[in-house]
C-alpha cells in the first residue's frame, strides 16, 4: 500500500509520526522509534520558561553565597559553566540529528519575544529540520483580551518565521474562539503547518493534605473527535499541512483523522502504553485497513471527509450541537 | 626599589593576591597536591578550574589537580611526587603549614626543588583566627626552606614566579609567602607576567637535572635512609653550600625580573632617607604602609628609613647590612607574631645577631609587635615607631597598635595623623553579605582598571556572622601607585547599602570625611529620609558638611525585575556621584561588564540589568540636609541594660566594632569565655518573622523543632503564668493527655529569627478555609515587631516544665527542653543547626562538647557573641574546640578525665561517706527522672559533706570537689564530614575503637561547608564540588557501615526533615550507649546550590529516594538475639535523579556534561539500591554472642 505523505514538505513513507513526549527526548527510544519506521521525529519541547526559573533561582543562590564570608567567597565550583540556557537542550537536539536518518523537528515553548526569537534561532543552528512552535499558555491575567493574546502569538510567528529559513508548523490549542482566522493569520505569518490540538496538564486537588497537583492523564481515543471537527474545518481552505495530535491510538483512528485531512497523525500516549515498537504496528494495520477497503493509496483517503468533500458538512457545524440537544431533552 | 612601572592596560589585570600567585604555580607545576585551608584555598581553586578548562602549564600539559584529606597528606603526596620526578607545588596557611612541617624538613635534607605558596596566617592559640600573621611562617623556620615574602599582590605575582626560579637554581625548597587576607584577599591592578617572562627566568637544564635525580628502577637509588651517630651530623654539615648560594641566586633572578619588567626588587630593600638615623625593619604587607609613611616623613624633612625583608631564610647577613645606611642610630624590628619566653620575635633576633656579626657599629634595636591575626597597622603606627625610637628610655619588646594596660608594653600613636593621597578616590561601601556589594565592587574596580590608567586597590572586611552579615569594602583609586595596606579612616565616598545599619550603628559615618559625600539606599522618598536618621547620624552628616544622596534601589530592582538585587544600582549610582570615570563612559561600561557577566544567563536577564542602570540614574536624589539635628530617633543600645558586666563592657564594644579600643586588660587571660552571649545581640535581620495562629495549630512542636536559630519556641504551663502576660499574648489548651490542663504558647523571638521560613514549610497545619496559610505564616517584621518583642520577653519569663515532666522523648516532648544553643550567627535555613539545638535540649545541662573546626565551630564559638548557653540552674553545654583534625581525640580525652573523676569519686565516696555511697553509685540515670533524683542524692551528699566542718577530712573535702561528678555527663564531639571523613578520620577510628562512653554528632554536608564547597569523601556521586567539578565520580563512604563493622559501636543515620522522630530516638539511644555511639545526620547546605527553605523536603527526598538511609544499629540488641541494625526508612519512592535534579550541585554536572551526568546518576541509583540491600540483608541478620 502506497502511505505516502508529504509534511512541511518532507515526503514521508507513511504518516505516523511519533510525537513530542519523553520518547522523543533520549536518544535511546529515538533510536528504536526510527528502528520501528518513524518518518520523522517531533522532538520534545524546549521550554524557555522553565529555563528562566532555574536561571532566576541558581542567580538568586549564586548571590546569596558569593562574596558574603570571609572564610568562603564562593560555594560552586567554576561559576561561570553555571549558565542555565538552552545548551542541554540543543546538545540533545544535535546529538538526535546525528544519530538518525529521518528529519527531526524541534519543538519551542517561548516565554519572552526575545526568547522566541533567539532559541528558534539556535534551534535552527543546531541542525533541526523543522520547528514545531507550541504556542501554549494559560491566561490568568484580566487586562489581556484573546485578540491581544492572537495578536501576540502571530506576531511571534512572523518574527520566527522571518528570522530561520527552516519549515515552521503551529500546535495550537483548542481554545480559539474563532480557529480559522487564527489558522490562517498563522499561515499568513509565515507557518506552514498546524498541530491540532495541544494537550495540557490539568489540576486536581488532593482533599486530604489540600494540595492542587498537576495531572497529565494519557489521551484516548474519545479525545479525536474534537481534532477531526478542526481537521475538517480547515482542511483544503487554509494553505497550512495539518497534523492530527491527541487521541490516534489504532489504525481507525489514524484513517479518521487522515480521511478530515490530517497530512500526519503524531502519536503519544500509545506509544508511551506500548512501547516505541507499536509504530510499526500501527503503520502496518493502517495499510491492511486501506487493503482491505480498496484504496488505491492513502491519497485517495487523504481530506475525503474534510467539509468540502464530506456529504453533510454541517455535521462539523455548531447547528450539530443544537439539534443533538434537542433530541437530548426529547 | 624603583617605583613601580605605571601599569599598561595590555598587560595588567585586577587580580587578588591569592590569583596572582596562583596564575604562576600553575604554570609552572604538573601537579598541585593541597588541602583547602583559609585565607589560602582561592589558590587551588583558581588552578582548579584553570585545569577544569584544559589550561596548560609552560610545558603543553595540564596540571593534575589533587585534593587530600589534610594538609599532611597534601605534603606527603607533594614529596613522593617531587622524589619521582613531577614539578609539585601546593599552597597552605597556619594549622595546615604545621602539619607540613615534618615533610617540609625531609623536602629540604633532601635537598628538593620545589616552591610552596603561602597565605600567612595566625596559629590558634587561646583562640583561632583566620587572619593574617607570621606566626606560621616562624614556625617553619627551622625547616631549611629557603622564605621568601611578598608584601603586595604585584610582589605575589612577580616573587612567586622567582621562587619557582630560584628553586630550580638552589636545590633549596621555597616557601613563598604573603600576608593572609590583606595580601591574598586585596584586590589590586597589577602587571602579568607572560609566558616568555616564565620561560626566561626558569631554568630548563635545572629541571632536567631535578628530573634525572628522580626515584627511577631504571636507575635505582636509595633516599630517607636511618642514618646513625657516627655520620648523622656530617651529612647534614653537607648542605650548607647550597644555602650559601642562595641569597645571591635570589638577587640575580630579581635583577633578571627587574631587566624584562621595569620592576626591581632587593633582598633587603632600603627606602628612606641614605642619611637616616632611624630605622625600621618588617616584612610582608606592612612594608607597603611602612614605605607609604617614610616616604611622608622624609618629605617633611624627617631623617628616616625602612628595610623590607624579602629574603627572610636563608638570612643573608651581607645583603642586610649592606642595604643599612651607615649613620643608622635607631632601628626598630617590628615581628608580626608572638613568640612567647623568648629572648625576642624571629625577625628581631636575626637582625640583632645580623648586625652583631656584620662587624659594623652596632647602633641601638629595639623590637616590637604589630599587626596579629590582620590587626590594622597604620602609617600612624608606624610614625609612632618613629617617635619612640627617637626617645632615651625607649621601651624594648613593645607592642604597636593596642593598648596594653597590663604589661605595659604598648606605645602612643597619634591617630589623627595621616598619609592619604590627597589626589586617589577613597570610598567604603557598607553592604550585607547577600546582596552583592562585594561583587559589584570588585567589578567597579575591573572596570576603572581596564579602563584608565589609575590604580585601584579594593579590600573587604566580613563579619564573623553566615547570615545578615554586614560587609566593608575599602575602595581606592590613584595615579600612583596604592602603598595603603591598611582600611580607610577617612573616604570622601561612602555608601551604605542596608539601611538598617545606618539605624543602627554608629561606625557607619566614621569614615566619612569632612564635606564627604554620603550615599544611602533607603526605602524613603529624598524628603522624608532626614527624619527617618538617628540623631547622632544627623549630626554627624551636618558637624563633617557631608552632602547626602538617596535612592530606594530595592523598589528601583523591584520595579526592573531584579527582585533584591541591587548592587548594579547602587554601583551606578557610585560611578555617577563619584566622579571617578565620566559618567557616560562609566555608564557604557557598566553595561559592557553587565554584557560579559549576563550574556550567558539571556538576553532579558541583560536587559533587566540595563533597564535598572538607567533607572539609578533617574531616582538617586540629592537630599536637602537642614541645619539641626531634630531627629526623635536614638540608635538603639548595643545590649540591654540588663546584659551581664562583662557583656556590657567588652562584647557590646566588640559588637558597636569598637574592639579595636579594648585594651589587654579587658580580655581573658587563658581564651576562656562566658557562655550565653549572643541573647544579647539582638540583630533583627530578618524582613518577615513567624506568626502564630493557635485557632489552626495541632500543637506538634515541629516548627520549634526545626528552627536553626531557636528563634520559635513552645511552652506548656500553668494558666496562673499568664496572669501577668501582654494584651493579645496568644495561648491554647494544651490538647494533648500528658500534660492537659495547661496552656500551650508558640512564640518567635522577633529579633532573632532569619527569617529561612522551615518552620512555616515543616508546619502540618492548614487553615481550611484558606489551606495557604498555616498555623504558622510568615507576616512582615515591622507590621509585628513591637508586639512579638514584648511577647517574647513575657514568653521568656515563663518557667519552662520541670525536665521529668515530659513524659514522651519525642519531637513534640523534647521541644518542651530549654534549648541551650540559640540564635547562632549560622545561616539561614542552616541544616546542621537544628541538630546541635536538640542535642542540647536533651543533654545540655550535662554536656561536654568538643567541636572540630569548620562551620559548627564557627557559629558555635565566633566571637563577639556566642550561642551555648545556660539553664536556670547554670548548667549548659561546656563547649571547646581544639583543631580541626583532633577532634575525636580531643573529645575522647574529656571523656578520660570525666572517668577518672568518676571513679576517684566513686572511690571516695565508698571511703568518706559509705551510707550515701549505694543510693549514689547504683543509680539509674538512664531517664531524665533518673538524673534529677541523682543530683538531689548529690546535693544530700554535698550537704553532708559540708556539715562535716571540723571532722572533715582530706578525702571527704575531695569528695566535695569531685561529688557532681558522679551525675552522669555527656560526652560529644560535633563536626562536619570533612572532619569525619577526612582529616580526623584516623583519629575518629581509634576512638571509636575503644570502650569509651563517647556520642559523635557528624552534621554531614556533604561538602567542606565553611570553607566554601569542597569536595570531601562524603560528597555523594555525581555532585559538583571544588575539586570535582566535573561531578565527583565515586560514592560516598559508607561511614555508618565502617563503624559497624566493630559491631560494638552504636551507630545511626538521621534525617530531621525525613523522620524528626527517628532523629530524636536516635540521639536518645546513642547518649544512653555506654560505650562509643556514631550518628550521621544529614545536613541539607547552601553548597547544595537551593533554596534552603526547602531543606527538609529535599532530606525528605533524600531518603524516599533511598539516597539517605534511616537507621540505628544498637549493639544492645544483638545481646537481645535481636538483629543489631534496624531499618527506619523501608519503603522507597521517588527517584534518584530526580532528588538530583533538586540541587544546583547535581544540576550543574547535568548541564555541562548530560552524558556524564547519566552515567554518575546511574551509578549513584544502583549504588543506593545496592546498599539497601545490604542493609536489609543485614536487618535480618541475627547474632548474639552465644551463635559466635
Amino acid at each position: 500500500m502506497d502511505l505516502n505523505t508529504t509534511y512541511l514538505g518532507f515526503k514521508l513513507p507513511h504518516p505516523i509520526v511519533p510525537g513530542a513526549s519523553p520518547l522523543t527526548s533520549e536518544l535511546d527510544t529515538v533510536k528504536q522509534l526510527e528502528d520501528a519506521g518513524a518518518p520523522l521525529i517531533q522532538v520534545h519541547s524546549l521550554f524557555e520558561e522553565e529555563i528562566n526559573q532555574e536561571r532566576v533561582a541558581v542567580d538568586q543562590i549564586d548571590q546569596l553565597t558569593t562574596d558574603s564570608m570571609a572564610e568562603a567567597l564562593s560555594f560552586v565550583p567554576n561559576p561561570e559553566r553555571l549558565t542555565f540556557g538552552p545548551e542541554e537542550y540543543l546538545d540533545r537536539l544535535r546529538r538526535i540529528k546525528e544519530s538518525v536518518g529521518v528529519p527531526v523537528m524541534a519543538s519551542l515553548n517561548g516565554a519572552t519575544a526575545g526568547g522566541w526569537v533567539n532559541y528558534a534561532r539556535r534551534i535552527e543552528q543546531a541542525g533541526a529540520d523543522g520547528l514545531e512552535l507550541n504556542l501554549y499558555r494559560v491566561a490568568t491575567a484580566f487586562d489581556l483580551s484573546g485578540s491581544d493574546l492572537e495578536a501576540e502569538d502571530i506576531a511571534i510567528v512572523s518574527q520566527i518565521s522571518r528570522e530561520i529559513s527552516i519549515p515552521l508548523s503551529v500546535k495550537l490549542s483548542p481554545f480559539y474562539t474563532s480557529a480559522p482566522s487564527v489558522a490562517a493569520a498563522l499561515a499568513e505569518a509565515g507557518a506552514r503547518g498546524l498541530v491540532l490540538f495541544n494537550r495540557f496538564y490539568q489540576p486536581d486537588i488532593d482533599v486530604e493534605e489540600l494540595e492542587p497537583h498537576r495531572m497529565l492523564q494519557l489521551s484516548d481515543s474519545r479525545e479525536l473527535n474534537l481534532r477531526l471537527r478542526w481537521l475538517a474545518v480547515l482542511s483544503g481552505r487554509v494553505g497550512l499541512d495539518l497534523a492530527a495530535t491527541g487521541g490516534v491510538h489504532t489504525a481507525v483512528d489514524a484513517v479518521k483523522a487522515i480521511m478530515c485531512g490530517a497530512h500526519v497523525c503524531q502519536v503519544v500516549s500509545a506509544l508511551l502504553m506500548r512501547g516505541p515498537g507499536y509504530l510499526a504496528t500501527l503503520v502496518q494495520e493502517l495499510s491492511d485497513w486501506l487493503d482491505e477497503h480498496e484504496y488505491d493509496s492513502l491519497a485517495q483517503a487523504f481530506a475525503s471527509m474534510n467539509m468540502e468533500k464530506c456529504p453533510d458538512p454541517h455535521v462539523y457545524e455548531r447547528a450539530n450541537y443544537l439539534h443533538l440537544l434537542r433530541n437530548w431533552r426529547e | 626599589m624603583s617605583p613601580l612601572a605605571p601599569p599598561t592596560r595590555a598587560t595588567s589585570a585586577t587580580v587578588d593576591g591569592n590569583e596572582a600567585a596562583a596564575a604562576i604555580a600553575h604554570r609552572l607545576s604538573d601537579a598541585v597536591v593541597l588541602y583547602p585551608i583559609t585565607p589560602s584555598s582561592p589558590m587551588g581553586e583558581f588552578c582548579d578550574e584553570w585545569s577544569a578548562k584544559g589550561k596548560a602549564n609552560l610545558w603543553g600539559q595540564v596540571p593534575d589537580i589533587i585534593q587530600m584529606q589534610s594538609e599532611g597528606g597534601a605534603i606527603g603526596a607533594v614529596h613522593g611526587a617531587l622524589q619521582a620526578g613531577a614539578l609539585a607545588t601546593t599552597f597552605t596557611a597556619s594549622q595546615g603549614l604545621l602539619l607540613m612541617l615534618p615533610n617540609m624538613y625531609k623536602i629540604a635534607g633532601e635537598l628538593t626543588p620545589f616552591c610552596m605558596h603561602v597565605a600567612a596566617r595566625t596559629i590558634a592559640t587561646h583562640a583561632l583566627s583566620i587572619f593574617g600573621d607570621h606566626a606560621d611562617v616562624y614556625a617553619a623556620r627551622a625547616t631549611g626552606f629557603a622564605q621568601l615574602g611578598s608584601a603586595n599582590p604585584q610582589e605575589v605575582h612577580d616573587f612567586a614566579l622567582v621562587a619557582h626560579a630560584a628553586t630550580l637554581d638552589t636545590r633549596i625548597p621555597f616557601m613563598h609567602f604573603f600576608d593572609g587576607f590583606r595580601t591574598s584577599h586585596e584586590v589590586a591592578k597589577i602587571n602579568l607576567l607572560d609566558d616568555d617572562d616564565l620561560r626566561a627566568l626558569i631554568d630548563q637544564d635545572a629541571i632536567d637535572q631535578f628530573r634525572e635525580r628522580r626515584l627511577t628502577p631504571d636507575a635505582p637509588v636509595l633516599r630517607g635512609t636511618a642514618q646513625n651517630p657516627d655520620t648523622f651530623f656530617q651529612a647534614r654539615e653537607a648542605c650548607n653550600p647550597f644555602y650559601a648560594a642562595v641569597p645571591d641566586a635570589v638577587q640575580q633572578r630579581f635583577d633578571q625580573l627587574a631587566q624584562r619588567t621595569g620592576r626591581a626588587y632587593q633582598l633587603f630593600e632600603y627606602v628612606g632617607d641614605p642619611d637616616a638615623d632611624r630605622v625600621v625593619v618588617l616584612m610582608g604587607s606592612a612594608c607597603e604602609t611602612a614605605h607609604e609613611t617614610v616616604d611622608r616623613l622624609v618629605a617633611a624633612g624627617e631623617k628616616v628609613g625602612l628595610v623590607k625583608v624579602r629574603l627572610f631564610r636563608p638570612f643573608s647577613i651581607r645583603h642586610f647590612a649592606d642595604a643599612l645606611p651607615a649613620g643608622v642610630k635607631h632601628v626598630a624590628v617590628l615581628d608580626r607574631g608572638k613568640e612567647p619566653g623568648a629572648t625576642g620575635e624571629p625577625l628581631y633576633l636575626d637582625v640583632v645577631s645580623a648586625l652583631v656579626e656584620s662587624g659594623r657599629p652596632m647602633p641601638r634595636v629595639l623590637g616590637g609587635r604589630y599587626g596579629l591575626s590582620s590587626k590594622e597597622f597604620t602609617p600612624a603606627m608606624v610614625k609612632a615607631v618613629f617617635d619612640h625610637l627617637g626617645h632615651d628610655d625607649a621601651l624594648n619588646h613593645f607592642t604597636v597598635g593596642i593598648v596594653d594596660d597590663v604589661s605595659h608594653t604598648s606605645i602612643p600613636v597619634d591617630p589623627d595623623f595621616s598619609t592619604e593621597d590627597d589626589d586617589a578616590v577613597r570610598a567604603v561601601f557598607f553592604g550585607l553579605g547577600a546582596d552583592g556589594t562585594v561583587g559589584a565592587n570588585k567589578n567597579s574596580i575591573k572596570i576603572i582598571g581596564d579602563h584608565t590608567d589609575q590604580h585601584a586597590q579594593g579590600y573587604f572586611v566580613y563579619d564573623s556572622k553566615k547570615s545578615g552579615a554586614m560587609t566593608v569594602s575599602h575602595l581606592r583609586f590613584g595615579p600612583r601607585p596604592i602603598r595603603s595596606t591598611y582600611l580607610i579612616k577617612q573616604a570622601p565616598f561612602v555608601a551604605c547599602h542596608q539601611f538598617q545599619f545606618i539605624r543602627t550603628r554608629r561606625d557607619v559615618l566614621d569614615p566619612l570625611a569632612e564635606e564627604g559625600v554620603l550615599l544611602l539606599n533607603a526605602p524613603f522618598p529624598p524628603d522624608q529620609l532626614w527624619d527617618e536618621l538617628p540623631r547622632e547620624a544627623q549630626q554627624a552628616i551636618l558637624d563633617k558638611r557631608a552632602t547626602v544622596y538617596t535612592i530606594d534601589a530595592n523598589r528601583v530592582a523591584r520595579d526592573a525585575g531584579m527582585g533584591g538585587r541591587i548592587n548594579t544600582i547602587m554601583q551606578t549610582c557610585f560611578f555617577a556621584l563619584s566622579g571617578v570615570l565620566p559618567r557616560d563612559e562609566a555608564i557604557a561600561a557598566i553595561k559592557t561588564a553587565i554584557e560579559k557577566t549576563y550574556a550567558k544567563k539571556g538576553d532579558d536577564v541583560v536587559a533587566m540589568n540595563f533597564a535598572a542602570v538607567d533607572a539609578a540614574l533617574d531616582n538617586l536624589h540629592q537630599v536637602d540636609v537642614p541645619h539641626e539635628a531634630d531627629s526623635t530617633l536614638d540608635f538603639p543600645p548595643i545590649v540591654p541594660e540588663e546584659a551581664p558586666d562583662f557583656v556590657q563592657r567588652v562584647t557590646a564594644v566588640m559588637m558597636a566594632g569598637k574592639g579595636d579600643d579594648l585594651p589587654v586588660s579587658a580580655f581573658p587571660v587563658d581564651g576562656t569565655w562566658p557562655t550565653a552571649t549572643t541573647r544579647y545581640e539582638k540583630r533583627t535581620i530578618a524582613q518577615e518573622i513567624p506568626i502564630w495562629d493557635p485557632a489552626v495549630c495541632i500543637q506538634c512542636n515541629k516548627c520549634a523543632m526545626v528552627c536553626p536559630h531557636a528563634a520559635i519556641r513552645a511552652k506548656a504551663y500553668d494558666e496562673a503564668a499568664l496572669a501577668y502576660a501582654p494584651e493579645g499574648f496568644p495561648s491554647m489548651d494544651y490538647k494533648a493527655k500528658d500534660l492537659r490542663g495547661r496552656q500551650y504558647t508558640i512564640q518567635v523571638a522577633p529579633q532573632d529569627c532569619t527569617g529561612c521560613n522551615l518552620c512555616v514549610n515543616v508546619c502540618p497545619a492548614k487553615n481550611k478555609a484558606e489551606p495557604r496559610r498555616k498555623a504558622i505564616n510568615m507576616e512582615r517584621l515591622l507590621d509585628h515587631l513591637d508586639d512579638e518583642k514584648a511577647r517574647f520577653t513575657f514568653f521568656e519569663s515563663i518557667p519552662p516544665l520541670p525536665r521529668d515532666a515530659v513524659q514522651r522523648i519525642d519531637t513534640k516532648g523534647s521541644q518542651f527542653f530549654e534549648p541551650l544553643f540559640e540564635y547562632s550567627g549560622a545561616c539561614a535555613g542552616c541544616g546542621e543547626t537544628p541538630y546541635v539545638k536538640l542535642l542540647t535540649q536533651l543533654f545540655g545541662d550535662r554536656a561536654l562538647i568538643a567541636n572540630a573546626t569548620g562551620c559548627s565551630s564557627i557559629y558555635g564559638g565566633n566571637l563577639p557573641t556566642t550561642p551555648y548557653c545556660r539553664d536556670a540552674n547554670g548548667r549548659g553545654p561546656a563547649w571547646s574546640n581544639s583543631l580541626f583534625e583532633d577532634n575525636a581525640e580531643f573529645g575522647f580525652g574529656m571523656r578520660v578525665a570525666l572517668d577518672a573523676r568518676a571513679h576517684e569519686a566513686a572511690d571516695l565516696l565508698r571511703q568518706a561517706a559509705p551510707e550515701h555511697a549505694g543510693a549514689i553509685l547504683e543509680a539509674d540515670q538512664s531517664t531524665e527522672a533518673g538524673v534529677l533524683a541523682q543530683r538531689q542524692r548529690i546535693d544530700t551528699l554535698k550537704q553532708h559533706l559540708r556539715g562535716l566542718n571540723g571532722s572533715s577530712t582530706p578525702q571527704s573535702r575531695r569528695l566535695l570537689e569531685l561529688a557532681d561528678d558522679l551525675v552522669r555527663k555527656s560526652v560529644w564531639l560535633l563536626g562536619g564530614d570533612g572532619w569525619a571523613f577526612d582529616i580526623g578520620y584516623g583519629g575518629l577510628d581509634h576512638v571509636l575503637a575503644q570502650d569509651r562512653d563517647i556520642n559523635v554528632l557528624v552534621l554531614d554536608t556533604e561538602v567542606y561547608s565553611n570553607t566554601g564547597g569542597q569536595a570531601s569523601k562524603a560528597t555523594p556521586i555525581g555532585a559538583a564540588a571544588k575539586f570535582a567539578a566535573a561531578g565527583k565520580a565515586i560514592d560516598k563512604k559508607d561511614l555508618g557501615l565502617m563503624a559497624m563493622s566493630y559491631g560494638h559501636i552504636y551507630v545511626a543515620s538521621i534525617a530531621m526533615g525525613a523522620n524528626d522522630n527517628q532523629t530524636v530516638k536516635a540521639l536518645c539511644e546513642a547518649e544512653s550507649y555506654p560505650g562509643p555511639s556514631l550518628v550521621i545526620a544529614y545536613s541539607h547546605c547552601i553548597a547544595h546550590g537551593y533554596d534552603l527553605a526547602y531543606g527538609l523536603s529535599q532530606q525528605k527526598a533524600a531518603v524516599e529516594s533511598g539516597v539517605w538511609p534511616l537507621y540505628r544499629y544498637d549493639p544492645r540488641l544483638a545481646d537481645l538475639d535481636k538483629p543489631a541494625l534496624q531499618l527506619d526508612a523501608k519503603t522507597f519512592k521517588g527517584s534518584v535523579s530526580e532528588y538530583m535534579r533538586n540541587e544546583a550541585r547535581f544540576r550543574i554536572v547535568e548541564k555541562t556534561d548530560p552524558a556524564r551526568f547519566k552515567r554518575l546518576a546511574k551509578h549513584a541509583h544502583d549504588a543506593t539500591l545496592r546498599r539497601i540491600a545490604a542493609y536489609q540483608h543485614m536487618a535480618e541478620l541475627r547474632l548474639s554472642a552465644d551463635d559466635v
